[in-house]
């Protein structure tokens, strides 16, 4: 399967890894919960480090999505609930100009 | 509560499948999909200049900074020589105040820095999958009948879009942290007219730098309203004489 790790690349990873993963996931989302960002940004941070040192990069010319999306591990908590429960952080893709779109 | 990862997952997909549904005409989903995708480009190149202008902003205060401390340093010296220590104390006060500014902005030149360099990372991604993108809608277009093309599409739009998403995010990342840091610059720059910190640097004389020319002024009006009295009076003593 395929995880992307947001603000950096994709990688090809494990089914063994995924539960690894979920293990690390719910922990960062305690964290959140918690607003501990110490912990926090240490599980993304450890999240990001096992995909990169079991994961396979793919070339950035691949067009193949994700089935794993990992935030950015320098997320500050502050971000992290814009993005996750607020307005959300990501924008909406732009449209072309001189384009209509309802 | 659940994870992180499937809600991201939600989130970057909610961004991109509106577009994905447009597909009347796969041809027309492909040309849409490149344009937006162009449009993004624009948008992270934007977002880099943006950052680089913040930072030069920044870089700029931080020299004018470091000038004003050399400056307040020769001022409270001259002050001490002339024996006025308590405006020597106040050319060191502001050279403190302003020493703490210079060392936050040093941490935000760096911060942006920092973002600068990831949103380069960023557009060098996305525009490698363009690329990717754009060869592959002409292959589909030439090659395949129009269900399959549907199946393509889908998956090369999706990838693609998922990029977006990440790069929008980084983006805004970005923004939100200019942002913050060119309200700090327009704070020092406040300080600096309110005269907190004054601008020293500027062609403008400061308060200290008045005040030591008033020093040695005093000391040349005194000298001169001396030259006139002793003048005045050879002056009398001369009009006394008979013409």
């Amino acid at each position: 399967m395929i995880a992307r790790l947001m603000g950096e690349a994709q990688y090809r990873i494990s089914d063994d890894l995924l539960e690894q993963l979920n293990a690390v996931d719910s922990r960062a989302g305690e964290a959140l919960e918690r607003d501990d960002e110490q912990d926090f940004r240490s599980q993304l941070e450890e999240l990001a480090k096992m995909v990169r040192e079991h994961g396979e990069r793919l070339d950035d010319a691949e067009l193949t999505p994700s089935d794993l999306i990992i935030p950015p591990t320098d997320l500050s908590l502050d971000e992290a609930h814009e993005l996750f429960e607020g307005e959300g952080l990501i924008p909406d893709l732009p449209v072309p100009e001189g384009s209509t779109e309802s | 509560m659940p994870g992180l990862m499937g809600r991201a997952g939600t989130l970057v997909r909610a961004k991109f499948s509106k577009f994905l549904d447009r597909a009347e005409d796969p041809n027309e989903t492909l040309d849409y999909s490149y344009e937006r995708q162009l449009q993004m480009l624009q948008n992270v190149k934007r977002g880099v200049a943006d950052v680089v202008t913040a930072k030069k902003r920044l870089q700029m205060q931080t020299n004018k900074l470091e000038q004003s401390i050399v400056k307040l340093e020769t001022q409270a010296r001259q002050a001490l020589a002339q024996g006025r220590e308590d405006l020597a104390r106040q050319a060191l006060e502001r050279k403190t105040a302003v020493q703490q500014q210079l060392q936050g902005l040093d941490q935000q030149v760096q911060g942006l820095e920092a973002q600068q360099e990831k949103l380069v990372a960023s557009e060098k991604q996305l525009s490698t999958k363009v690329e990717s993108f754009r060869s592959t809608k002409e292959v589909i277009k030439a090659q395949y009948s129009a269900a399959e093309a549907q199946v393509r599409i889908g998956e090369a739009a999706s990838g693609i879009g998922e990029q977006m998403a990440d790069t929008g995010l980084a983006i805004q990342r970005a923004k939100d942290k200019t942002e913050q840091m060119q309200a700090r610059a327009e704070a020092v720059d406040e300080l600096v007219a309110a005269g907190t910190l004054e601008d020293f640097t500027a062609g403008d004389q400061t308060q200290l730098d008045r005040e030591l020319a008033q020093l040695s002024a005093g000391a040349q009006v005194d000298d001169e309203l001396e030259k006139m009295k002793a003048e005045l009076d050879s002056g009398e003593e001369r009009k006394e004489l008979p013409q």
